[in-house]
């Protein structure tokens, strides 16, 4: 494994409560380690709280047991340590990709000049070169995540999360940004965890995959997935798919749990 | 070349033909006034006629009194409005976003919101007196609320991926208020200003009929007492028309402001 650890979650239990109703288990004595620089996929059945185990990295919900340590201190918030990509692409929508992308340095103490620079660094980095003064509404699904996505670069933190950040794009769009995302990970070594419920996502994209258990969720299992993936055809190559076959095997379960328990 | 010269004919008949149907039932109405009066259908003590009507605002204009009393009125209904949007829009996004203030202002903006504001007339006047002081306090708590509420559920509606973003960012709590909460309660926030609008003319005139020695309001009674009945009208048309073109105006800056909608 590359680096120190960055990230460290430690026997961590949710609960999800709802506005009316009683408090639901939502993960129950989760325990994770991320290295620094690390891709970490969280795989699961939706509903199995891989979103909230993100959210509770990302400080926007508090941690209640157990404890969440980012570059070993305790998370008591969001910041600009952790940088944040969501599946509906959570774009300001009265702002154009330019502002939207300038936000995070405009927090910084920083002159107006390198700001711009680095903006555009990054809107040219995600291709989206040209669309400055658009607004969100005039994006394509891709190009809105291609924008959320410099964002989330552009005032440099330390760590990437990801959440099911391809799942609102169709099949070519989504194959498509897998590969970017890979190139830019490639590029900026973030530490990046990514929640997703696609098996072929998780085994192309990440390091190492936790396999996440139906509700309540526990961490099942945490996959080795790094080998060769430059070949442009490495979805078609025997050890790929043969991680796929293991991660399916152990996450059918699982969906299985989850499917059956939203039946009447 | 002829193709475009025949559509463009096209179109500018089409405009033409859009304006006419809007505007007819306003010429109908006014040749209507105009002849009901010329023939004697109603006394001229009733409804003097449009024309007669037309010739005592352009000496009401020339005189300077419809001016002078125009600007009293507009000095009250913006500084009053500016307050009430300032202030009741403040007291939406701060109510939205904290569950303490929500608790403790809810209860007394439900209680004051159906009272009618009119009533507060007299009172303002005994706190403040007979000039611009009482007026704008009046036009002010008048026209809070409807901004508020629509603040309150416009700001209640924000996405909380957003709000997350912005704080992930580094925004200050403050901060992200300023910068998510309040553009995603815009478009609540303005329609609840538009409402306030009218508000606050329903408001400024009824005050000034009341107690007042200058305004527009003052100026249709001080002319309806005094048999002026001409003037009288023109003013009441003044002011329906300024209540219009403000209604208009600020149609057009809402659409401006929510481009981004698209």
């Amino acid at each position: 494994m590359n680096g120190q650890p960055h990230i460290v979650v430690e026997a961590v239990s949710h609960h999800y409560r709802p506005p009316v109703g009683r408090a639901v288990l939502a993960l129950e004595s989760v325990s994770l380690e991320v290295r620094e620089r690390e891709f970490v996929a969280l795989l699961g059945p939706s509903g199995c709280g891989k979103s909230t185990l993100l959210y509770l990295i990302g400080g926007f919900l508090p941690t209640e047991t157990g404890k969440i340590l980012v570059e070993g201190k305790p998370v008591a918030g969001p910041g600009p340590d952790r940088g944040i990509v969501f599946q509906n692409f959570a774009l300001f929508p009265w702002k154009t990709v330019l502002k939207n992308v300038l936000y995070g340095l405009e927090r910084q103490a920083m002159p107006r000049e390198e700001r711009e620079a680095r903006a555009q660094a990054f809107i040219d980095l995600v291709g989206l070169s040209g669309f400055e003064q658009s607004y969100p509404s005039q994006l394509s699904g891709g190009m809105k995540q291609r924008t959320a996505i410099a964002r989330a670069l552009a005032f440099d933190p330390r760590t990437l999360l990801m959440d099911e950040p391809f799942g609102a794009l169709d099949a070519q769009t989504r194959s498509l940004m897998q590969s970017e995302l890979l190139a830019i990970w490639e590029k900026t070594r973030k530490t990046v965890i990514f929640v997703t419920h696609d098996v072929e996502e998780a085994v192309f994209l990440a390091e190492r995959v936790a396999v996440m258990s139906a509700r309540p969720g526990r961490i099942k299992a945490v996959i080795d997935t790094r080998f060769a993936k430059s070949d442009r055809d490495v979805r078609r190559t025997k050890p790929f798919m043969d991680k796929v076959e293991e991660l399916w095997s152990l996450v059918r379960e699982e969906a299985l749990k989850a499917l059956e328990r939203r039946a009447p | 070349m002829t193709q475009t010269l025949v559509s463009k004919e096209r179109r500018s008949r089409a405009l033409i033909r859009e304006a006419l149907t809007r505007y007819a039932p306003l010429i109908i109405l006014a040749v209507g006034w105009e002849t009901a009066s010329r023939l004697d259908l109603v006394s001229s003590m009733t409804l003097p006629s449009l024309s007669a009507v037309v010739r005592a605002w352009i000496d009401l204009v020339s005189s300077g009194d419809l001016i002078v009393n125009g600007f009293a009125s507009l000095y009250r209904t913006a500084s009053g409005l500016a307050l009430a949007i300032v202030v009741g829009g403040a007291l939406g996004i701060f109510m939205a976003s904290s569950r303490l203030l929500d608790a403790m202002l809810r209860p007394l903006v439900e209680l004051f919101y159906p009272m009618p504001k009119s009533a507060l007339i007299p009172v303002t006047v005994l706190w403040l007196g007979f000039g611009d002081g009482s007026k704008i306090l009046l036009i002010f708590l008048g026209c809070m609320l409807p901004v508020t509420i629509g603040a309150y559920n416009g700001a209640r509606g924000s996405d909380r991926h957003l709000v997350w973003s912005a704080r992930s960012m580094g925004a200050s709590r403050l901060r992200m208020i300023w910068d998510v909460v309040v553009p995603s309660a815009l478009p609540e926030l303005l329609n609840g200003v538009r409402t306030a609008l009218a508000l606050s003319f329903i408001l400024l005139v009824s005050s000034e009929l009341i107690v007042a020695r200058q305004g527009l309001g003052y100026l249709i009674g001080y002319l309806g007492a005094g048999g002026f009945y001409e003037g009288m009208f023109a003013v009441v048309l003044t002011v329906a028309l300024a209540g219009f073109a403000a209604d208009r105006f600020f149609q057009a800056l809402m659409v401006r402001m929510l481009r981004w909608r698209a």
